[in-house]
């Protein structure tokens, strides 16, 4: 086998290893040029973050606007702090509202930013004012079946 | 009666010291390798020639066995999920099963058995025929000059063939699902991209692989130095080489799932 | 005189696994000699090989070769005198990758920056002198045994070392390649003018072209001499290795239990009466 030959192979191992390599990353993953952009990360506090986890998605408009990046709890006012990474280029105004929503009836849990009107813009390190928390199923369920119960017994 | 009790409980020890014995020699082993490298790399000619040998030559069984089980996971995946009306999730299904366990860990199983054990027949055949020794008497250190090239040979190769792996049994599935079935395209291919996450699940399959392909080649380069000098020797190295790899990569698999993929 | 050895082995010890492989060796070679090491297999003549060569470590006494503790050296010294050295392994040892050109070009490849047109000659040279020459094209699974051999002598060669080493040069092959062999170990001794170890049992063909005999059995030197003291010797080994008995202080017999006993089955009982 000579030099050249063997060169010619590895080589075009190599190539072919590495275009398998990039199909996965971008066909089959999700990489794109928004996961290497700039990203900014403001704080938003949750009485109760339900099911949310790290990673989850931050959408405005139903577009997925950047990544949960951490979650801890507020020891003194035992809240939830949930950390967004936020990519560069979305600004949104200081009345911006938080919400915890689930995809879907049963889906996984992801925050959706509805932006107020404001002309001021969330800087790095803003805490979102307005929040509101995930919709437990146990708080529903109880909820409709008071509700349901308060009906029964009103006046006719 | 006491002595049949004594005497198996000194074999076992005697196992067990033996066992540890050849993990240490091992080890060392290993550093001997990491710290030979120097001219390998210097010398990269001879890692070109073992990557033909240990990944181009494998990339036939490779790729067709990705191919088919891809087409297996397709035809599993559609019978399982319309039965919950989840048809289109096809494409996350088999993406993940492939990307995160099937694509390092099948890939790494058939390069131990194909490249592994081709590997420890050689050395162990080179050290049969005193070709080390030989080696050793003309001043050639035989650890630099014949084991870590085809040690780094195979640490390189595995996370390309594991690449290759995946990406036939994604097109494979599509075939099937897509091509012969009828799944939305559209979906397949969307829904796969949502939840497939380039950090958590390629790259963290590419680091599988890596770890694999340290594990596989070491193991084989091991076996065959010290294998026996004779025809049964190599033989039997080369059985445990398959056996030994296919072990420590399915335990392997275990412990970097377990670190990876704990409860995302 | 001291300065004229170019080995030199004190009170070699070595044991292994517990095993005294070797007792308390002597031996002297002097520059320009060949020397014959004889005994039966397992007599320990390739471990005393080995430790010439650094390959073992002794467990008490020395081997100096041109002046040089070999166990002593550390590891950089150690490649730098077995670059000096040459050694023909038992059935040639030829890398089965590369080429018979390939092989003999390994040393000067390895261990010198020679241009490639002046390898090409000296490898060409090296075969010439054990006949080889047109050979050089040939992977080593193509050559016989004989040829494998003189290929492996000009590889071993190929540095001209001072010192040669053959472990059994002679076994399984025809009278004709031992013959040629033969020749070559002993024009090649005197051309370089260093010295030669030959490990073997062929007495014929050796006693042929070496300066001086060394016998060992059961790991010591039990006879030494020249060809001819060594022919003439009336020591019991000697004679039987020499003149190929069948039985003698080797025995004929595997150690077994008493013949009787193993055909009878049993002890014979006492007949005698009281």
């Amino acid at each position: 086998m000579s030099r050249m030959t063997l060169d010619l192979w590895v080589g075009f191992f190599v190539a072919i290893g590495l275009g398998a390599l990039l199909f996965l990353a971008l066909k089959v993953g999700n990489l794109s040029s928004s996961n290497m952009a700039e990203t900014y990360v403001i704080k938003g506090k949750f009485d109760n973050i339900g099911s949310l986890k790290v990673r989850a998605p931050v959408k405005s408009a139903g577009v997925v606007v950047g990544r949960v990046t951490d979650i801890q709890l507020d020891p003194e006012r035992f809240e939830a702090v949930v950390s967004l990474a936020l990519e560069g280029r979305f600004k949104f105004p200081r009345d911006t509202f938080a919400k915890i929503r689930t995809s879907g009836l049963l889906g996984e849990q992801y925050v959706s930013l509805s932006a107020g009107g404001e002309t001021e813009v969330l800087k790095a390190g803003d805490t979102v004012k307005k929040t509101e928390s995930a919709m437990v199923l146990e708080d529903l369920v109880g909820q409709f079946v008071f509700n349901k119960a308060a009906e029964g017994t009103a006046p006719k | 009666m006491l002595d049949v009790v004594i005497s198996s409980v000194r074999g076992l020890g005697r196992r067990v010291t033996d066992k540890l014995g050849r993990l240490g020699y091992a080890s060392r082993f290993f550093v001997m390798i990491l710290l030979s490298s120097g001219t390998s790399f210097r010398r990269f000619f001879l890692i070109i020639r073992e990557i033909y040998f240990t990944g181009v030559l494998s990339l036939i069984i490779i790729l067709v066995s990705g191919l088919f089980v891809g087409m297996v996971l397709g035809l599993q995946g559609y019978d399982t999920l319309q039965r919950y009306g989840s048809a289109e999730a096809l494409g996350v299904l088999v993406a993940l099963s492939l990307v995160r366990e099937l694509g390092p860990v099948v890939a790494a199983l058939l390069f131990a058995s194909r490249a592994g054990s081709a590997i420890t027949a050689e050395i162990g055949l080179m050290k049969a025929t005193e070709q080390l020794s030989a080696m050793e008497m003309m001043a050639v250190n035989p650890i630099a000059r014949v084991v870590a090239p085809r040690f780094w040979a195979g640490v390189i190769s595995m996370p390309f063939l594991a690449a290759l792996f995946s990406a036939m049994g994604v097109f494979g599935a599509y075939l099937i699902g897509v091509r012969l079935i009828g799944v939305d395209e559209g979906s397949f291919w969307s829904q796969m991209q949502a939840s497939v996450d380039f950090r958590e699940d390629v790259v963290n399959g590419v680091i599988k692989s890596f770890v694999f392909g340290v594990l596989v080649t070491g193991i084989a380069v091991f076996e065959g130095y010290a294998s026996e000098p004779t025809a049964e020797g190599v033989s039997a190295s080369t059985t445990r080489t398959v056996v030994t790899s296919s072990l420590a990569i399915l335990a392997a698999d275990f412990i970097l799932t377990a670190l990876m993929f704990r409860g995302a | 005189m001291s300065s004229d050895l170019l080995v030199n082995i004190n009170n070699l010890n070595f044991t292994y696994d517990q095993r005294p492989v070797l007792s308390g060796i002597n031996m002297k070679i002097p520059r320009g000699k060949v020397v014959a090491i004889m005994g039966q297999s397992g007599c320990g003549k390739t471990t005393t090989l080995r430790l010439i060569g650094g390959q073992l470590k002794p467990s008490s006494g020395e081997v100096t070769v041109a002046g040089q503790v070999v166990h002593e050296l550390d590891s950089a010294g150690l490649y730098a005198l077995r670059r000096r050295m040459g050694m023909l392994f038992q059935f040639g040892a030829l890398f089965t990758d590369m080429t018979v050109f390939d092989n003999v070009a390994f040393q000067m490849r390895e261990h010198t920056d020679l241009p490639e047109e002046l390898i090409h000659d000296l490898v060409l040279l090296k075969l010439n002198a054990v006949g080889l020459r047109g050979a050089q094209g040939l992977m080593p699974t193509e050559l016989s045994g004989g040829m494998a051999r003189r290929v492996a002598l000009a590889r071993a060669m190929a540095l001209d070392p001072v010192l040669m080493m053959y472990d059994e040069p002679f076994t399984g092959l025809d009278p004709i390649t031992m013959g040629v062999i033969g020749q070559l170990i002993r024009k090649l001794n005197d051309a370089l003018g260093g010295s030669s170890i030959i490990v073997t049992h062929d007495v014929q063909e050796s006693l042929q072209i070496v300066d001086y005999v060394y016998f060992m059995a059961d790991g010591k030197v039990v006879a030494e001499g020249t060809p001819d003291e060594i022919r003439a010797s009336d020591k019991a080994y000697v004679h039987q290795f020499v003149w190929g008995e069948s039985d003698g202080p080797v025995p004929f017999q595997y150690p077994s239990e008493p013949y009787r006993e193993q055909i009878y089955g049993a002890p014979l009982k006492e007949t005698a009466h009281a």
